[in-house]
């Protein structure tokens, strides 16, 4: 049975400053040492972190009204399309817009300087965004075109809602072509020439809660150097994959749906990417507390890098021909030694989530909890695990026309 | 003995000059290519390493600038904006020749500017860009 813990109790601890709160990083060597029952009788939170490109990410915001009204039909900031078809001075801008006047990848690879991610980095800079909006005009609002300067300070909400962050484990994507090719996870180079990850491994938050045990919506994290909370699972949850005897999915698994006011995030944190020959996106940082309610919490909390495994895939057919299959699993140990053997083949690896990040993450996440700055929010909801049975859906090619129903 | 990595630029008028020819025969200079951009009629940019006596060294640098070229010291041709860096470590697969590596276990992102070649292939494959270039011919 072993040691119980409630989240009020967690929370008179953090206030009273008694706390103790290791990260994800450190608590392996303390279970290591004096294992399970020892280690979750002695902590009472362990944090974790992750800072990586998350393109399902953006912001809501509400600019206020200029005199006259308007209902604005098309957005643009700093020249990045922002989606308005929301009330009259709302807008969602997206990660990953890029302004129309970008020549994607006709000059092939597209270079992607700039995009949503950027103007997201900007906003949270407090700097200087120019708005321009056109309507057709109403009885009710009838200005028709404006265009203007703003700062973060001056608007009235920018609400960070990311549909798809956190992903729970991912794919180590290779080349196995005869060219060069530029995809969302890098530069790949041919016949297996590198091999690139993006997960924090043993420091990501959901791969130290596999089963979404304690994670749930209304969970409070770090987001964006600020205080967010979970909103609802991320889309392409898909929990049914494949686990470890750990609990730990071998494949891409559970995503996680977060939101916070932009206004008190950080520039650090929310760093617009640009992918050569891909697009842009948004490098987000988010860290997320996990009460050590019971033993069972620790022993998924103590799991290191040799035992998260990530399939191997080949981005020249498998991935983007949606062929299946994969070329093996390797270890984040292995993958964060520099080197893996992809069948009898030694490949160089590199990361695109910051590991260094994550762990600055975990640390300022453990500061703000020990300083009693940050309580546990119990959450009114589990997301939906394993026992949900969610199968992964892929859409279907009819013609319109034909019906089939 | 002096080792010493430079870029020259040629104006396009000079392009057509043997000057590798005259380091060598001249000047007694060992000169290694590392990178050449030379076209007819245009101006040109050559990166080498020249290693040889103190005085034949500072005796060509001065003949090459005579000449109207201008001469730069190739460390400081491509710089870490450290402030922009993530720590990632894309770029550690990317740059060919070691001067941009991520040490383990600090998983941080360090750059050797003696061991940078100017390949310039950083300055896109960092999602960050980080890496800064000041010759208004890159990209």
């Amino acid at each position: 049975m072993g040691v119980q813990r409630t989240y009020e109790e967690i929370n008179a601890k953090i206030k009273s400053g008694q706390a103790v709160v290791l990260t994800a990083e450190e608590v392996i060597g303390l279970v290591e040492e004096k294992g399970i029952a020892e280690a979750a009788a002695s902590v009472d939170v362990v944090t974790t972190g992750t800072f990586g490109p998350m393109c399902s990410s953006g912001v809501f915001l509400n600019f206020g009204h200029p005199q006259p009204r308007i209902k604005m039909n098309e957005v643009y900031l700093n020249g990045v399309p922002a989606y308005s078809g929301v009330a009259a001075v709302d807008a969602y801008l997206g990660a990953t817009a890029i302004p129309l006047s970008d020549p994607g990848n006709r000059n092939y690879p597209g270079a992607f300087n700039y995009g949503g991610g950027h103007v997201i980095e900007a906003l949270v800079a407090g700097r200087e965004i120019r708005l321009e909006a056109s309507s057709y005009g109403t009885d009710c609002y009838p200005l028709k075109k404006i265009e203007t300067v703003f700062r973060l300070s001056e608007i009235n909400e920018a609400t960070l809602f990311n549909p798809r962050n956190a992903y729970q484990n991912y794919n180590v994507a290779v080349n196995r072509g005869d060219k060069t090719i530029y995809t969302y996870m890098g530069i790949l180079k041919p016949r297996l020439g590198n091999a690139n990850y993006s997960s924090a491994g043993q420091l990501s938050p959901l791969l130290n809660d596999p089963l979404l045990k304690t994670i749930g919506i209304g969970t409070r994290i770090f987001l964006g150097g600020g205080i967010g909370y979970v909103a609802w699972h991320g889309t392409q949850h898909n929990p049914g994959v494949e686990r470890g005897d750990n609990g730990v999915p071998r494949y891409p698994a559970g995503t996680l749906a977060v939101i916070g006011d932009l206004k008190q995030m950080q520039p650090r944190w929310l760093r617009g990417l640009s992918f050569l020959g891909y697009g842009v996106t948004l490098q987000v940082g988010l860290g997320i507390p996990i009460p050590i309610l019971s033993e069972e919490i620790m022993a998924y909390c103590a799991v290191n890098d040799d035992a998260i495994l990530a399939p191997v895939v080949d981005y020249s057919r498998s991935y983007p021909y949606r062929e299946g299959g994969n070329l093996g699993l390797v270890s984040y140990a292995q993958l964060k030694s520099g080197e893996i053997s992809v069948n009898g083949t030694r490949v160089p690896t590199a990361p695109l989530s910051s590991y260094a990040g994550a762990r600055e993450i975990a640390a300022t996440l453990k500061e703000w909890i020990r300083a009693g700055k940050f309580t546990l929010a119990v959450p009114a909801a589990p997301l939906p695990s394993v026992e949900a049975g969610i199968t992964f859906k892929t859409l279907p090619q009819r013609h319109p026309e034909e019906g089939g129903f | 003995m002096v080792k010493q990595k430079l870029v020259l630029r040629f104006p396009s008028t000079l392009v057509e000059q043997p000057v590798i020819y005259h380091l060598v025969k001249d000047y007694d200079l060992m000169v290694n290519i590392l990178r050449a951009d030379i076209n007819p009629k245009k101006e040109g940019r050559l990166m080498l390493e020249l290693s040889g006596g103190e005085a034949d060294y500072r005796r060509a640098l001065d003949w090459l600038q005579a000449q109207g070229l201008t001469v730069m010291n190739l460390k400081q041709q491509i710089t870490w904006n450290e402030g922009r860096c993530t720590h990632c470590g894309a770029c550690s697969v990317i740059c060919p020749s070691g001067a941009l590596i991520l040490s383990r276990p600090e998983m941080t992102v360090h750059f050797d500017e003696a061991k940078c070649v100017v390949c310039e292939l950083c300055l896109k494959a960092c999602p960050a860009r980080a890496m800064e270039t000041l010759l208004e011919n890159a990209k």
